[in-house]
C-alpha cells in the first residue's frame, strides 16, 4: 500500500506557531512538514520542538502523513529534534541537506536506535531526504538508494539555486537539469519524486504552469508553503475524465481476463497486461482520492490471486 | 419570571412593559391594526427648510419624555445621531428614547447624554462601547435589541411608535424628496429608514445636499415629509461606504467558505431561479465566488441576491446570473453606484425584506442564506448579540430573520477564536432559534440539523466532513479546554426581542 500513498501536496508548517499546528489537521494537503529548520529562529529551537512534540501527543486522529524537518545532520540541534520529536511518533524525518548516501545512512542508523528505544519496528520511520545542493544533485542516484526507508527525493530549488549562485525565476529553466537527475534517481530507485515549493503564493496562474510541468516530468508530488496553493496543486495531479474511464476499462479488462485464466487481454485492439495495470490502479486510486470515482482498487484487483 | 421555550429566563416585565416570551418562530400570529399617525394638509407649495437641526427639533414639536430615530445607512460615519443629541440636550428636552435602525460605535459619543438623562432608553440595538457600559452596570438605559424585520414590525404595528423621525438625506430637495445615492454622503439604498418615513408621527429630512427640486429619482417622497434641515455634513464618507470589501486570504476562512459552498452545492438549489444572500465578512465573500462559479459552471440564472448589497452582487447581476438584487442596504461604493443607475437593483424596505408581519416578505424568498455566528449550542442556537466577556456588543442585524425565512440557512464560523470555542454547550445569548438554522460550517467540520435529512446524507456521499454537532463541540473543547461560565446579576438590563416581538432571551449585568 505504501507505493500508493498520495503525495500530491505536502505543506510546510512553521513548528514554532502554535496557530498554525493546530490547524493541520484541518489542511487537505496530503503531507505535511512540521519544520523545525529554516522557518525556525535560533532563539526558538528549543521551544519549537517542545511544541511540535506536544502537538504530536494531541494529534491522534491522524489524517494525513505528518514529517518533521529536523535540523541538518551537521548542526548541534539535529539530535536533540529527533530525541524529543520521535517519541511523538511523526510518520518520518524530512532529510535537508542530503547531500550524500553516508548522510542519510547515519540518519537511518539514528532511528534504528530510536525505534529499539521506543520498542517500534525497524523501519517504522520514513526517511525523504531534500536534495537541494549541486553536491546533493550530483549524488542523487546513490542517495536514493541509501535506506529502504526512504520514501521518496524531495528537490529543494531555493537551496539548490543559492548554491549554483543563480537566480530562481518563475518558468524555471534554470532547474531542468536537477529535476531530471533528482527523477532518474527517484525512479530508478522505485521511489517518488517530489517538486520543490513555489513561494509566491498570489500567483496562482505561474504556480499551475509549474505544476503541470513538473507533473509531465513525473513528479508525483510538490512541496508547498501556503494551504491556499492546495486546490491548484491537486487540481493539476487529478486525473482526467478519459484518463479514468480508460482506467476502468483497463481494471474491468484483466479481471475478464482473470476469469478466463490469462494475465494478458487486449482492450480497443491494444495488449492489457500488468505494468498497464498497475498504472491504471494509480490512476483510479488518485482518482478516488480526488471523489471522482466511488470504487476501491484491492491488490487483488491489481496483481490477482496466487 | 418565566422560561421561554428554549428555557431562558424572560422576567414578566422590563422597562413598563409586559414580556411575552418565545415559543418558536412560526405560529405567534399578529392582531393588530396598522399604527396610525395625523394626516396632514399644507396648503404651501414653498420650502419646508426650516434651518438646521436645532430649528428642526423645534419645529417637530419634540419634548420631554418622546421617542426619536435615524436610520443607520451610514454605519460608523454617521454624525447625524450624535449631533443631534448634542442639539436635544442644548434645547433642555430629557427623557428621549432612541428608537433608531441602529447604533454604531461612533455613537459612543452618546454616553454623557445617557449619564446626563437626555437619552433614558434604546429602543434598538447597539453595537460597541455603549452595549458594553450597559453590560457592566456602569450605565443605566434599558435596551431591546430587534432584528430588522423585528424592528419595521415594531414600527408598523405601533408597538414602538416614534414621535420624529431625523432621516439622513444623501440627496434631497427643499419640498422634502430625497434618496440615497448622490451626494457626499451617498449610501445607496435608504431600505430602514423607508419604514420611519412612512409610520413617524413627524419626519424631518436632514441633508447636506440640497438640490433644486425635484431630487429624482424619488427614493422617499414629499408626500411623508413634514420639514427639511440643512447640515454642513452628515458624516465621514469614508466610514459610509467601504471603497473595497475583499475575500479572505486566511486560509481557515478559505476553508470554511469551501465547506459551505460544498453545502450549497449538496443542497441542489443552485438551478435556475436560484436566490442567495450573504453579508461583507471575508468568509462570506468567498463562499459568493464558490457560488458565482457555480452558477456560471451550471450556467444557472438565478432569481435574485437579497439584502445587503456588495460589488460582488453587483458583478453576478451585471454578469446576468442574476434578474433583479433586492438591496436594503449597500455596503459599498460600487453598489452605491449601481442602485443608482440599474432598474434591476431595486431598493427595498426593511419591511420588505424581512418583516414578520405582512403578506409575505423577500426573506421568505430565499434559498440559500450565509450567516455569521459569535457563538453556537449544540441545538443550533446561535448568539451574535453578546461577547465572550458577556458584554452587548453587537446588533441582531438581519439574522433571525434570514434564518427563519431561507429554505437553507447556513451558519458560517470558526471553530476556535483566540483561544475560545465557538460550538459549545450553550450559547450565552439566542439570537436566532436552532430551528430556523440548516447547518453549521466551521473548518473542523459541517455539522447537520436533524430536519434535513436528505442534505446531511448527500453532503455523506460528498465526502464532506459531516459531524454531529456534539462531535464537532467535543473536538473543539479538546483542543479549547471548557470555558468557566462567565457570571451574571440577577438584574436584567436588556432584550433580544425575536422578530415576532417574542422575547427569546435577555441581556443581564455581567458581575465585575
Amino acid at each position: 500500500m505504501a507505493a500508493y500513498q498520495l503525495r500530491r501536496s505536502l505543506l510546510y508548517v512553521p513548528g514554532n506557531m502554535p496557530a498554525m499546528l493546530q490547524n493541520i489537521p484541518l489542511f487537505e494537503c496530503d503531507a505535511v512538514l512540521i519544520d523545525l529548520e529554516d522557518a525556525v529562529p535560533l532563539n526558538e529551537k528549543d521551544a519549537a520542538r517542545v511544541l511540535v512534540r506536544c502537538f504530536l501527543d494531541q494529534y491522534k486522529a491522524r489524517n494525513k502523513e505528518i514529517l518533521v524537518r529536523i535540523n541538518g545532520l551537521d548542526t548541534k540541534w539535529a539530535l536533540d529534534d529527533l530525541k524529543t520529536v520521535l517519541p511523538g511518533l511523526p510518520d518520518g524525518i524530512r532529510l535537508p541537506k542530503a547531500d550524500s548516501p553516508e548522510i542519510v545512512e547515519r540518519l537511518d542508523t539514528l532511528l534504528t536506535e530510536f525505534e529499539e528505544e521506543l520498542g517500534l519496528d525497524i523501519g517504522h520511520f520514513r526517511i525523504l531526504p531534500s536534495i537541494e545542493t549541486a553536491l546533493g544533485v550530483i549524488n542523487a542516484t546513490s542517495t536514493a538508494k541509501a535506506s529502504t526507508r526512504l520514501i521518496g527525493l524531495a528537490f529543494g530549488a531555493e537551496d539548490y539555486t543559492a548554491t549554483m549562485e543563480i537566480e530562481r525565476t518563475k518558468s524555471g529553466e534554470e532547474l531542468f537539469n536537477a529535476r531530471m537527475r533528482v527523477l532518474w534517481a527517484a525512479k530508478a530507485a522505485g521511489i517518488q519524486a517530489i517538486d520543490t515549493i513555489f513561494a509566491d503564493v498570489n500567483d496562482m496562474e505561474a504556480l499551475r504552469r509549474e505544476t503541470e510541468l513538473i507533473k509531465r516530468l513525473g513528479f508525483t508530488g510538490k512541496c508547498m508553503v501556503n494551504p491556499r496553493q492546495c486546490d491548484v496543486i491537486h487540481d493539476v495531479f487529478a486525473p482526467k475524465a478519459a484518463e479514468v474511464e480508460h482506467a476502468l476499462q483497463i481494471i474491468d479488462a484483466i479481471k475478464r481476463a482473470r476469469e478466463m485464466g490469462t494475465g494478458v487481454i487486449s482492450l480497443h485492439g491494444k495488449m492489457i497486461d500488468a505494468p498497464i495495470v498497475i498504472r491504471a490502479a494509480r490512476v483510479l486510486r488518485t482518482a478516488q482520492a480526488h471523489g471522482l470515482v466511488d470504487i476501491e482498487i484491492s491488490e487483488e484487483d491489481i496483481y490477482g490471486t496466487e | 419570571m418565566a422560561l421561554n421555550s428554549l428555557g431562558r429566563e424572560i422576567p414578566d416585565s422590563f422597562a413598563g412593559k409586559k414580556l411575552l416570551p418565545y415559543a418558536d418562530p412560526w405560529s405567534l400570529q399578529p392582531h393588530a391594526e396598522r399604527s396610525t399617525r395625523a394626516i396632514r394638509r399644507l396648503t404651501h407649495n414653498g420650502s419646508k427648510l426650516v434651518g438646521g437641526l436645532r430649528d428642526a427639533i423645534i419645529a417637530s414639536g419634540l419634548k420631554d419624555g418622546m421617542t426619536i430615530s435615524t436610520h443607520h445607512s451610514l454605519r460608523n460615519g454617521d454624525s447625524l445621531l450624535n449631533d443631534l443629541v448634542r442639539e436635544i440636550d442644548a434645547l433642555g428636552i430629557r427623557d428621549i428614547k432612541i428608537a433608531s435602525s441602529s447604533v454604531h460605535v461612533v455613537h459612543a459619543e452618546l454616553i454623557p447624554y445617557i449619564r446626563k438623562g437626555v437619552i433614558t432608553g434604546l429602543e434598538c440595538g447597539v453595537n460597541g462601547p455603549i452595549g458594553e457600559l450597559i453590560s457592566k452596570g456602569e450605565l443605566d438605559c434599558p435596551v431591546v435589541v430587534r432584528s430588522h424585520g423585528g424592528r419595521a414590525r415594531a414600527l408598523i404595528c405601533g408597538e414602538v411608535p416614534v414621535d420624529v423621525a431625523f432621516l439622513a438625506a444623501p440627496c434631497c430637495d427643499e419640498y422634502g424628496n430625497f434618496n440615497g445615492y448622490y451626494g457626499p454622503s451617498a449610501c445607496g439604498s435608504l431600505g430602514y429608514a423607508q419604514v420611519d418615513a412612512q409610520h413617524a408621527h413627524k419626519v424631518v429630512a436632514v441633508t447636506d445636499n440640497l438640490v433644486p427640486f425635484p431630487a429624482v429619482p424619488v427614493g422617499i417622497p414629499q408626500t411623508v415629509v413634514d420639514f427639511v434641515a440643512q447640515v454642513a455634513s452628515l458624516g465621514d464618507p469614508k466610514k459610509i461606504v467601504s471603497s473595497t470589501t475583499r475575500i479572505t486570504t486566511d486560509p481557515i476562512g478559505l476553508q470554511i467558505a469551501k465547506y459551505a459552498a460544498m453545502v450549497i452545492r449538496a443542497s441542489g438549489y443552485v438551478q435556475d431561479g436560484f436566490s442567495f444572500q450573504t453579508g461583507t465578512g471575508g468568509i462570506s465573500l468567498a463562499v459568493a465566488e464558490h457560488v458565482r462559479d457555480m452558477m456560471r459552471q451550471g450556467k444557472v440564472k438565478g432569481s435574485f441576491g437579497g439584502g445587503g448589497i456588495t460589488g460582488y452582487f453587483v458583478d453576478m447581476l451585471e454578469e446576468g446570473l442574476f434578474e433583479a438584487l433586492f438591496d436594503v442596504q449597500c455596503f459599498d461604493l460600487k453598489a452605491v453606484e449601481s442602485i443608482g443607475r440599474n432598474r434591476r437593483h431595486q431598493e427595498m424596505t426593511a419591511g420588505t425584506y424581512a418583516n414578520p408581519f405582512n403578506c409575505g416578505s423577500v426573506v421568505n424568498r430565499l434559498d440559500c442564506a450565509i450567516l455569521s455566528a459569535t457563538e453556537i449550542d449544540v441545538d443550533f442556537n446561535v448568539n451574535v448579540n453578546t461577547e465572550s466577556m458577556g458584554y452587548l456588543l453587537h446588533n441582531t442585524g438581519g439574522h433571525c430573520d434570514v434564518a427563519a425565512g431561507a429554505k437553507l440557512a447556513i451558519v458560517v464560523a470558526p471553530a476556535i477564536r483566540g483561544r475560545l470555542p465557538i460550538v459549545r454547550d450553550a450559547v450565552t445569548t439566542v439570537t436566532t432559534p436552532g430551528e430556523t438554522v440548516g447547518v453549521v460550517v466551521t473548518e473542523r467540520g459541517i455539522a447537520v440539523n436533524d430536519r434535513l435529512p436528505e442534505l446531511k446524507a448527500e453532503l455523506i456521499r460528498m465526502r464532506a466532513p459531516v459531524k454531529d454537532i456534539r462531535q464537532l463541540r467535543d473536538e473543539i473543547y479538546a483542543i479549547t479546554g471548557v470555558p468557566r461560565p462567565i457570571e451574571f446579576t440577577d438584574k436584567v438590563v436588556g432584550l433580544i426581542e425575536y422578530r415576532d416581538g417574542s422575547i427569546i432571551d435577555v441581556v443581564r449585568q455581567v458581575r465585575q
